[in-house]
């Protein structure tokens, strides 16, 4: 882990009608971390992830990746920029087998500069990153249509899709969310080997053990402001954190 | 000030024609096709009703809007309530069948000019100068009335206030008891209704032609797009918007000129500001 | 218990499960069996113009091709892309006045005006349709219903190309030979064609893009240019139909904007079944000539189909070629439980 900054994040803010979703939130993410975001529901989590990959506008306040300016821009653009993120609830393209799915984000303007578009036969790309993630590579199975897999593999084919980018920073919206603690288990070393080979992860949670587990810091948000950032063990210690989890004084 | 009694008198036009089809949408996101052709079904029904069957002009008038709330309110009842849900069938079953009802009429020869209603006062007076006929001052008075009878309707009755509690919030407005497929029936049966006023009030201008059914349609989702699906400022704003812009054309440029400011304004529109003048529908980006 | 109950169940036939994949060449069954549908097809289209009775059918024949034409633009948008397209009379009336002018006004034969009007009449209709693309698809699907309702007002007040009289007197084929065998293999081909496209990863893109816009989004990819490229497929192959009309009948007028034009292919693809591809063509030529037998009635017909549309649309049908491929492909048993 470097010190080099990759993503600041400065002063956004975003509000829907009356409810302040998000509020005067800063924090920097350094090259190479697992970086964990947690907060009670309704604290601004996944509003703060549509903010800087650009699926929500801000209402103010500014994002920056590698001196790059993320906000105002489109999500297509941002996610070009070797920004992705993953999505809560994982939607894969129903109607087409897994290896397609696959290959319509290798048809995004990124690949194609960075390589020429000199991928070749995309199918074969496709099975590549599926073997990567995990899924067994035979006759069958990533023909299959995708609508046919369970949660884990679906999480899993949600990371493929980011990893068919080449990104820098992936950004997981709850990761964890429906999946078994076995399947957790599983995943978690996927994680890790992402953040091994160099890509900033940052992770936003519910399930805040097996996300200690490897997170190098963690920001805790509440009610849309940013209550705490620091190391794990000193996030558990906090009087603030535990206040706004339990709500005890 | 020619231009500003015609242009208001265009511009309650409009909104009158538009709002039953805005009710309709506002309320059950019923994006109801058949608008026009239960518009020129009132007129048809009330001419019958006036020369065939002898009733009065009056009973003629509440008959018809009568029956044709009924088939409105019927149309959501035996087929939209199946297709409820997808957006895309609604158009094509609504657009189908007042398409089928508009091209009945046809058929059975209301093309001529033989079918008029009478205007309820005959003659005209002068205000400001300015020739206007009885009518359209009719008009005009109905159209401020059904404003008013409107807002009282949706602030004051408990079938109104559940109309703006669907609109607003399908999901919290079922937990409150209101029942989505009763409220869509009668949003539709009213929307018939307005449909039916507008026309009763407005034909007498002219000829009741298959025609018109097309155009009332046109304009009324032109009044819609411009001024917002979904806001009822909206619809007012959008009338009033291309009620002036059409009279100014047709002053200054030429009366055949009118349906290419229509279509303009409609693509400037969904260039700049997809949601409308003054619509409530969030920005597409906001659907996460 | 003496009462038996049973359930009715579907299986894939024998020789289908026989024929997956590769195993379709192992046999000279199992050959027949798969290329029986697509061979059927393609000689029935081929030799419609042999069999009917009169020239009066044959006519019927090549304006079935035309509404097959639109009906097929309908379906692929609609079904791949997830865009619904009520303004299939905007394409034909763009098409037929583009090749009519062009023949009439500069007396360019038609192998020009046809392919001019195919493809700038695309590329306008696109242009028109530009700026619904981004929204919601009911925006797309009330201003393509609406365009060309306004357009041929707008001929009609201008006194534009003819205004309400039209443009007569245009370049016609030399004969009824030469239009069916110019019209029914440019049909099969822009089918196949189509089928092969939504299989290619262009069509992968753009289902996705149906699917989960969103997610297509967060990829990287600029969909607006997609959806851009598929309208303009569509568009041009509807404008493509509408010079052939134009010219089938020597002359081009209002009537080319008629909402005969928008409803029929919705309903030729809802009876031939959406998503297909090929039941809207199949589709087609069943209404055509139903549609010619009740032209008797006049404006009846048209109260015919939307009828039978909202009726299909309603009760969700499945559509014909969906039932002929279930029936084929599989058979249905009781089983007891």
């Amino acid at each position: 882990m470097s010190e080099d900054v990759v993503l600041q994040v400065k002063r956004v803010n975003k509000s829907f009608g009356g409810v302040k979703a998000v509020d005067n939130v800063s924090f920097d993410a350094f090259k190479g971390e697992i970086l964990g975001i947690i907060g009670p529901n309704g604290s601004g989590k996944t509003t703060l992830v549509n903010l800087i990959t650009g699926f929500v506008k801000a209402d103010s306040g500014m994002v920056f990746a590698e001196g790059k300016k993320l906000t105002g821009l489109g999500p297509d653009k941002i996610a070009g920029l070797g920004i992705v993120r993953t999505f809560q609830i994982p939607r894969p393209y129903h109607s087409l087998s897994v290896v397609k799915n696959l290959v319509v984000p290798l048809y995004s303007s990124r690949i194609m500069h960075t390589i020429g578009g000199k991928l070749g036969d995309r199918d074969t790309v496709a099975l590549d990153i599926l073997e990567e993630i995990g899924f067994e590579r035979d006759a069958h199975v990533p023909y299959k249509l995708a609508s046919a897999f369970s949660e884990g593999y679906l999480k899993r084919l949600e990371l493929a899709r980011c990893l068919a980018l080449r990104p820098y920073i992936i950004i997981m919206d709850e990761l964890f969310s429906g999946l078994s603690v076995s399947e957790i288990a599983a995943i978690i070393p996927m994680v890790e080997r992402l953040q091994m080979n160099g890509i900033t992860i940052i992770m936003v949670e519910h399930r805040v053990r097996e996300l200690f587990q490897i997170a190098h810091r963690v920001m805790v948000m509440n009610f849309g402001e940013k209550i705490a950032e620091d190391i794990p063990k000193k996030i558990i210690e906090s009087e603030i954190v535990k206040q706004a989890y339990l709500g005890v004084t | 000030m020619n231009i500003f009694i015609f242009g208001l008198v265009n511009s309650v036009i409009l909104a009158l024609t538009a709002s039953g089809f805005a009710l309709a949408y506002g309320v059950s996101r019923l994006a109801n096709f058949a608008h026009g052709a239960l518009y020129i079904l009132v007129g048809f029904a009330t001419w019958l009703f006036l020369n065939r069957l002898g009733i009065n002009y009056i009973g003629s008038i509440l008959l018809s809007i009568i029956i044709v709330s009924i088939i409105g309110g019927g149309i959501y009842r035996l087929f939209l309530i199946r297709v409820k849900g997808m957006p895309v069938s609604e158009i094509i079953a609504s657009l189908a069948l007042g398409i089928a009802i508009m091209e009945l009429f046809r058929w059975r020869g209301f093309i001529s000019e033989a079918y008029m209603l009478p205007p309820f006062i005959n003659g005209s007076v002068s205000i400001a100068g300015v020739m206007i006929d009885w009518q359209r001052l009719i008009i005009i008075g109905v159209g401020l009335a059904m404003m008013l009878f409107l807002w009282l309707f949706t602030h004051h009755t408990k079938v109104g206030l559940s109309f703006r509690a669907i609109a607003q919030d399908k999901h919290a407005s079922m937990m409150s008891g209101i029942e989505p497929d009763r409220t869509a029936v009668i949003s539709l049966a009213m929307g018939s209704a307005l449909a039916g006023v507008a026309a009763v009030v407005i034909l007498p201008l002219g000829n009741i032609t298959v025609e018109t059914g097309y155009m009332v349609l046109t304009n009324a989702i032109a009044v819609c797009i411009i001024g917002g699906l979904g806001s009822w400022a909206g619809v007012f704003a959008g009338a009033f918007l291309l009620g002036f812009a059409e009279i100014l054309t047709a002053a200054f440029i030429g009366p055949q000129w009118q349906m290419v400011v229509v279509l303009l304004f409609i693509i400037l529109t969904l260039i700049l500001k997809p949601s409308g003048l003054l619509g409530k529908q969030k920005e597409l980006e906001e659907r996460v | 218990m003496d009462e038996k109950i049973g359930r009715r169940e579907r299986l894939d036939r024998g020789i289908k499960v026989r024929t997956e994949g590769i195993y379709a060449i192992s046999s000279w069954r199992g050959i027949a069996y798969s290329l029986f549908p697509t061979f059927s097809f393609v000689l029935g289209m081929l030799i419609i113009p042999l069999v009917v009775p009169s020239m009066t059918w044959q006519r019927i024949m090549t304006i079935a091709c035309i509404f097959a034409l639109l009906a097929l633009s309908f379906d692929f948008l609609a079904h791949f892309v997830g865009i619904v397209c009520l303004g299939g009379a905007f394409f034909t009336g763009v098409g037929g006045y583009i090749s009519g002018v062009l023949n009439s006004a500069f007396g360019l034969p038609m192998v020009i005006t046809i392919p001019i009007a195919t493809i700038a009449g695309g590329a306008i209709c696109t242009l028109f349709l530009l700026p619904c693309l981004p929204i919601r698809g009911i925006y797309f699907a009330i201003v393509s219903l609406m365009y060309p309702l306004l357009f041929a007002r707008v001929i009609q007040a201008l006194e534009l190309f003819g205004g309400t009289d039209g443009l007569p007197g245009l370049a016609t084929f030399p004969n009824i030979w030469v239009e069916l065998y110019f019209i029914i293999p440019m049909t099969l081909i822009l089918t196949f064609g189509l089928r092969r496209l939504v299989n290619e990863d262009f069509g992968i893109v753009l289902r996705a893009i149906k699917d989960n816009d969103q997610a297509v989004r967060a990829s990287n990819i600029n969909i607006a240019w997609y959806k851009t490229k598929a309208v303009f497929i569509a568009s041009a192959i509807g404008c493509f139909a509408g010079a052939c009309l134009a010219h089938l009948y020597g002359w081009v007028g209002l009537s080319l904007f008629a909402l005969d034009f928008s409803i029929f292919p919705i309903a030729a693809t809802v009876v031939g079944g959406v998503g297909t591809l090929v039941g809207p063509i199949i589709g087609a030529f069943i209404l055509a000539p139903l549609s010619e037998m009740l032209r008797a009635f006049g404006p009846l017909r048209v109260v015919f189909y939307s009828l039978i549309l909202a009726g299909l649309v309603v009760f969700k049908t499945e559509g014909l070629v969906p039932f002929l491929q279930r029936k084929y492909h599989q058979f249905e048993r009781w089983t007891e439980i």
